[in-house]
């Protein structure tokens, strides 16, 4: 059958199996235990109209549960805050919307300007020296800061707190394998690092303790600890943070972080069902050599006019090869523009009425909902954004009840933590209202009754 | 002509190697300095790394390309010129001198003798310097 978006007709497919001396396709794949191979064609349906395609597959979108359809409050690592509208119409002009680095890079001025001034917005926001391009998420920027923490370091052991997000584990262990790092976790039984835990496992051998604060419960850690009890044995500390929240909270930077890495999907990149994201990553200028990913510098050129170019490129791969320190050439530069516009949108001010709006309701939410008889929030201890509220009844079975009152009440937690079972990880952004957070407290009353 | 002192031992790298009580002082030449162009970068071991000989200690990176540095004798790493990380140029301005780049006390003392003279580094370079 001859199609009509393929361009690879009968007779070309016939003139291809005689250059190569074979006589039918199936041939190809005689390897292939006949068991295994489909016997019949695709089961897909006759063709149908472009207006009756479309209407089917709305149909078909329209079942699924978002944050516009639905009342959010998953976090866990994504958040529903609010993208402002100048950011989808000016990512969608032509001169912008490639997710790649352009090829002959310096002549794309536009672009290699836009990457410098999130590097530079992202170096302020953590208080680093210097921010990467980009990576292509929150864990994988985590796992890249580990690799890079040891060969800094020369070291090939990782102490990771338990409150770092589960799936950034998963990731960083998946990178650990090969190389043969070992990966070490210290406790929080309360929510956060156990520091004395941790003093005994950070050692003469330790790469880097890996701190994440706000941490995967919400809680708050003690940064500045951490950072002493990495430098007293040599070692880096990684820190995992939000940057939406630095509007607000301290920058890692000025609390001793070596590296900050971050999921950048709060900065105005929509939740996707899960991505594209935009990796955060960002150093103390003594390490920029050992930095992966692309970095944007800015020059003169022979007139003495300003330009940008790709700085550092010796440490990529495309130049040093085995031996180079960066091995991700690539970022994701659309999402990144859309960080750029969105902390310019915003602004200083912007940036911290966020903060301080979704500290404020998640404070409310935590209060109106652990008032509901049977809750109670699982730690103690200062949170920003997002808690966890230990429930009466099984969480998973509260999410399908609420679910269907078109809430999304939370992240069940038992999946990812065992020992979190018969808890819910509630996050609140500045969109949530009053009656939204009321009318959760009352749906969750019902739910737990 | 070129800058080869008489008294340093060279590789067909275009590394040099100077003795010092025992020790040996290691730099890249004047030739390959030129060849580089302006020189932006240096990456050295750590004091007490160990070096084998015709083996990588190290990068120079100038405006041109990036190159691997060759030990010219084996040891370990008892100093490294802290003064290159921020000021590289030294490799250019001076690299016989302030351009140094680490010092190795060998613990092999018959490599010495495998190391180019002057004599044969200004042949190797007469050739073609590949």
């Amino acid at each position: 059958m001859a199609s009509r978006y393929i361009a690879n007709t009968p007779r070309e497919q016939q003139a291809m199996l005689g250059t190569i001396g074979v006589a039918a396709i199936d041939d190809l794949l005689v390897r292939v235990p006949s068991k295994a191979r489909l016997a019949r064609p695709l089961a897909i349906g006759p063709a149908v109209a472009e207006s009756d395609l479309i209407r089917e597959l709305r149909a078909l979108a329209a079942r699924n549960a978002d944050a516009d359809s639905h009342v959010c409050f998953l976090g866990a690592g994504a958040y529903d805050h609010y993208v402002p509208s100048p950011i989808n119409h000016l990512i969608s002009r032509g001169e912008f919307f490639t997710a790649y680095t352009p090829y002959q890079p310096e002549a794309s001025q536009g672009t290699l300007r836009t990457i410098y001034e999130y590097q530079t917005m992202i170096a302020d926001l953590t208080g680093m020296d210097v921010a990467n391009a980009s990576l292509y998420d929150g864990a994988s920027s985590l796992a890249e800061a580990v690799l890079m923490a040891m060969a800094v370091t020369e070291r090939a052991e990782v102490v990771l707190a338990r409150g770092v997000n589960p799936l950034y584990r998963r990731v960083v262990a998946a990178y650990c394998d090969g190389p043969g790092i070992r990966l070490r976790e210290t406790a929080s039984p309360d929510g956060v690092v156990d520091l004395d835990g941790a003093r005994k496992l950070v050692g003469g051998k330790t790469a880097a303790l890996v701190v994440q604060s706000p941490n995967f419960y919400g809680c708050l850690e003690d940064i500045g600890a951490a950072a002493g009890i990495a430098h007293a044995a040599g070692a880096l500390l990684v820190i995992v943070s939000d940057p939406v929240n630095l509007g607000v909270l301290e920058a890692p930077g000025r609390l001793g972080a070596d590296i900050v890495i971050g999921e950048g999907q709060g900065l105005g990149v929509p939740l996707s069902f899960g991505g594209p994201y935009l990796g955060v990553f960002a150093a103390k200028q003594a390490l920029v050599r050992r930095m992966p990913g692309r970095l944007v510098g800015a020059t003169v050129d022979r007139d003495g006019r300003r330009g940008f170019v790709l700085t550092l490129q010796t440490r990529e791969q495309h130049i040093r090869r085995a031996k180079a320190t960066s091995n991700i050439c690539t970022n994701v530069a659309l999402c990144a523009l859309m960080a750029t516009i969105y902390m310019a949108t915003l602004g200083k001010e912007g940036l911290v009425r966020v903060g301080e709006l979704s500290a404020a309701k998640a404070h409310y939410a935590a209060e109106r909902l652990s008032q509901v008889p049977g809750v109670s929030l699982r730690f103690g201890g200062p949170f920003f954004k997002e808690f966890t509220l230990r429930l009466p009844k099984p969480p998973e079975r509260v999410v399908a009840r609420l679910l269907k009152q078109r809430i999304l009440a939370g992240v069940a937690l038992k999946s990812l933590d065992r020992q979190l079972g018969d808890c819910l990880l509630v996050a609140v952004t500045e969109k949530r209202t009053r009656a939204e957070i009321d009318a959760f407290a009352e749906a969750l009353g019902r739910a737990v009754a | 002509m070129e800058n080869i002192p008489a008294e340093l031992r060279y590789t067909n790298e275009h590394e040099w190697a100077k003795r010092e009580d025992g020790k040996v002082r290691v730099g890249i030449t004047a030739y390959a300095q030129e060849q580089l162009g302006d020189v932006v970068f240096v990456e050295l071991p750590k004091v007490g790394a160990r070096v084998t000989r015709r083996q990588s200690f190290g990068v120079v990176e100038s405006v041109k390309a990036v190159s691997d540095l060759f030990a010219p004798v084996s040891g370990e790493v008892v100093a490294v010129n802290a003064d290159l990380p921020k000021s590289p140029e030294l490799v250019n301005q001076d690299p016989y001198g302030r351009g140094w780049m680490i010092v190795i006390t060998p613990s092999d003392g018959a490599e010495w003798d495998g190391l180019l003279t002057a004599k044969q580094y200004e042949e190797f370079l007469a050739e073609g310097g590949h």
